[in-house]
């Protein structure tokens, strides 16, 4: 159960924790770097600047309640959509695999794919930008057709 | 492989007795429905097993034992235990175990005819019954097009769902009834029921039938031959009011019919037709009743006039602009004079009409008014059908304006044709050349120049009035995507998945609870709900128009060679 530290593709610093709880079920959980306090107050301070800024060639005051309004707004938003914390993998053998996503407001989403309708999973390249980048991703079994694929589900996508 | 058990959570407190459930052999999985209690007669409870499978269909029967000892393992209900396997024969036999109040339960199962005695791996699943049973499981939205698979690979989840959801009858006998066998499942406390649900189901048979009957005459009415004649039909085929209040007359028969809604999906369009036409019909009165207040609507009636004549003088001011040098353009004074009279007289007959219509404008606007009771949607709708009348001379001036620079570009072109000896070949649809005389060669080309330079006029007036018209059409198209907006949202289902979310279901998420080393993994699925995206997406209700098919090029290319563009065609119209 312990943890291991990598680089993700963009040079971020990750860690995956691999769990295994019983024979035949397994979990790989991935975390993402936390919401920098750094960034936070840049992109808070830049705004309530340019705010500040037309507050004083304006006079109306409501210029600077609506930059705070729209500051808090954004960091919901940001928090409950757009920020993940951590991805995880749940594999339970002849049930199916589970994808969970966890943000940084507490929310999760969740996809369970059962086992019949897993047909492989497989490292795919991608080339992104000047660099090669590899990627897990499940494939879909095409319900008509045994040896189609139907969907590529790629795995661990934001971290 | 791997033995699965779904296991209710609500019997995890129940005394000790055997399992009755489904056994599903091709996923190696035991679903178990209810724990019966001792003491019980072997034949009565292969008997009510018989029965339950006549009446759910659903293949259930004895799959095992489960104790709940507060002491110590106790040496003789084990073997007791052990022998009930042989009195009821299943294989493999299931033997759950609870010690005081651990949470890890030991599970074992008996194999008498197994060729391989080895140890296979149990996974234990908790499931909540009732939400499991109320929810249904929505295919994917790509595979829910084809038909063809949907019995045969229909996946494990949903044979676990329906096996839940077909056992109603058997979650009906609660522990107060009298019979021979006891039984604990999630309703064994007590059946629900809610007297507000019973009494609203008695009371909507004799509503139903009274609003059936109501429908059916107007709807008589509606079809008589009175109003079918040439001028009231060109008008009802124009008048969105009309056509709304159709679609509301569709609705309150969808609702009002007797038949029972076959599946799930049906129930459900019939529920949000309801929530729909109720939240229309509270907003168009809650409008109704702002506009009465303090003779709103007199004040409106009165605004209404003068807004009209101003909009016309507007008008007459533009055609006074473009008959002198409009942006520093020189015009042809001639046609100039001609194109802006004719308008300038059109405009002067709508006042005189309007001036005529004032002193009644009041009394049919307050009860015009009164309409809005039967809904928001047809207030709006009346709204944009009093814009289009009131800005008619617009229209009028757009199609004169347009076939008159229609006309020209087409003169234009096939003069420009025979300006280089070509001629278009109707028969073969492309140009072909020709050789003209001398004369028709003169004509044409004195045609050819007189109308390119009359051009930049018609162009101008053209340009102007299309834009008025694109006006007007833009408001008009905002007030009926509003329109569609409330006819085609689904409240019901997205109230439904706000409250009760576990009706919905997309999925299932499984939740790993805490292991102990020799004990069978312990697993909690949950139900995972739809997205509200999803939602609104698959209950969509139908609407009637369709909105323009025409993309911007050919929009920009209509426009350009001066053909009338119609914004909007309704289903049921023949294209042009």
């Amino acid at each position: 159960m312990e943890e291991r530290r990598y680089r993700s593709a963009s040079g971020a610093p990750i860690a995956l924790r691999p769990r295994q709880h019983s024979a035949s079920c397994r979990e790989l959980a991935v975390r993402c770097p936390r919401l920098q306090l750094r960034s936070l107050s840049a992109v808070t301070s830049a705004i309530w600047l340019a705010a500040y800024g037309l507050f004083v060639l304006s006079e109306n005051s409501m210029v600077l309640s609506a930059a705070i309004f729209i500051t808090l707004i954004g960091l919901i938003i940001y928090l409950h959509f757009v920020k993940i914390d951590q991805e995880s993998l749940l594999v339970i053998g002849s049930l199916g695999i589970q994808v969970t996503s966890s943000y940084a407001s507490g929310k999760e989403s969740t996809t369970f794919i059962e086992m019949g309708q897993v047909k492989d999973v497989v490292i795919n390249e991608a080339i992104h930008m000047q660099k090669v980048i590899y990627y897990l991703c499940i494939l879909l079994q095409d319900p008509g057709d045994p040896q189609g694929v139907s969907e590529v589900v790629p795995l661990f996508q934001v971290s | 492989m791997v033995l699965k058990v779904f296991f209710p959570s609500c019997c995890s407190s129940a005394e000790s007795g055997i399992l009755i459930g489904r056994w599903i052999s091709e996923q190696n999985s035991a679903v178990i429905l209810a724990v019966v209690h001792f003491p019980f007669i072997p034949v009565q409870v292969k008997q009510y097993v018989s029965e339950v499978q006549r009446v759910t269909k659903v293949s259930v029967s004895v799959l095992g034992s489960w104790s709940n000892s507060k002491q110590e393992k106790e040496e003789s209900l084990s073997e007791f235990l052990e022998d009930l396997g042989t009195i009821f024969s299943h294989e493999p036999w299931i033997q759950i175990s609870k010690e005081g109040d651990s949470k890890f339960w030991s599970c074992s199962t008996l194999q008498k005819h197994s060729n391989n005695p080895k140890e296979e791996e149990i996974i234990l699943v908790y499931y909540d019954q009732r939400k499991v049973m109320l929810s249904y499981l929505h295919p994917p939205l790509d595979t829910a097009t084809s038909p063809d698979h949907k019995a045969d690979d229909a996946s494990k989840l949903s044979a676990i769902f329906d096996t839940v959801a077909k056992s109603k009858v058997l979650f009906m006998t609660d522990r107060y009834d009298d019979g021979p066998i006891k039984l604990t499942h999630w309703q064994s406390d007590g059946v629900e029921a809610s007297i507000i649900v019973e009494l609203m189901k008695q009371a909507s048979v004799p509503a139903c039938m009274l609003l059936t009957f109501l429908l059916s005459v107007i709807s008589g009415i509606c079809r008589s031959r009175v109003l079918k004649f040439w001028p009231l039909s060109f008008l009802w085929s124009k008048l969105s009011t009309c056509e709304q209040l159709g679609h509301r007359l569709q609705h309150l028969q969808v609702i009002s019919s007797n038949k029972k809604a076959q599946n799930e999906t049906q129930l459900m369009r019939k529920a949000n037709i309801f929530v729909s036409l109720l939240i229309d019909v509270a907003l168009g009165i809650l409008l109704m009743s702002w506009l009465y207040r303090k003779n709103r609507i007199g004040h409106l009636a009165d605004t209404l006039i003068p807004v009209a004549d101003h909009v016309a003088e507007e008008l007459q001011d533009l055609l006074q602009w473009l008959m002198g040098a409009p942006a520093g353009l020189k015009m042809n004074r001639a046609l100039d004079q001609v194109l802006g009279r004719f308008f300038l007289y059109h405009i002067h007959l709508w006042i005189s009409y309007i001036h005529l219509m004032s002193p009644f404008i009041e009394m049919i606007l307050w009860y015009v008014g009164l309409s809005a009771c039967l809904g928001l949607t047809v207030a709006l709708c009346i709204l944009s059908d009093i814009i289009a009348l009131l800005t008619f001379h617009i229209y009028c001036f757009y199609v004169y304006g347009a076939r008159l620079y229609c006309l020209k570009i087409y003169g234009l072109s096939s003069l420009w044709r025979l300006f280089r000896g070509k001629k278009w070949n109707v028969l073969r649809q492309r140009v072909d050349s020709c050789s003209y005389d001398l004369d028709q060669l003169f004509i044409g080309t004195l045609l050819f120049t007189i109308l390119l330079f009359l051009l930049p006029t018609t162009a101008l007036y053209y340009l102007v009035f299309t834009l008025l018209r694109l006006l007007v059409v833009i408001v008009q198209g905002l007030i009926h995507l509003l329109v569609d907006l409330i006819d085609s949202l689904p409240l019901y289902s997205i109230i439904l998945r706000l409250c009760r979310s576990y009706r919905l279901a997309a999925g299932v998420k499984f939740r790993v609870l805490e292991q102990q080393d020799g004990k069978p993994l312990r697993l909690l699925m949950q139900i995972n709900p739809l997205s509200y995206g999803s939602v609104v997406q698959t209950y969509r209700l139908p609407t009637y128009s369709c909105y323009p098919k025409d993309s911007w090029t050919s929009l920009c290319k209509k426009l350009f060679l001066g053909e009338l563009i119609y914004p909007w065609k309704h289903k049921g119209e023949k294209q042009d």
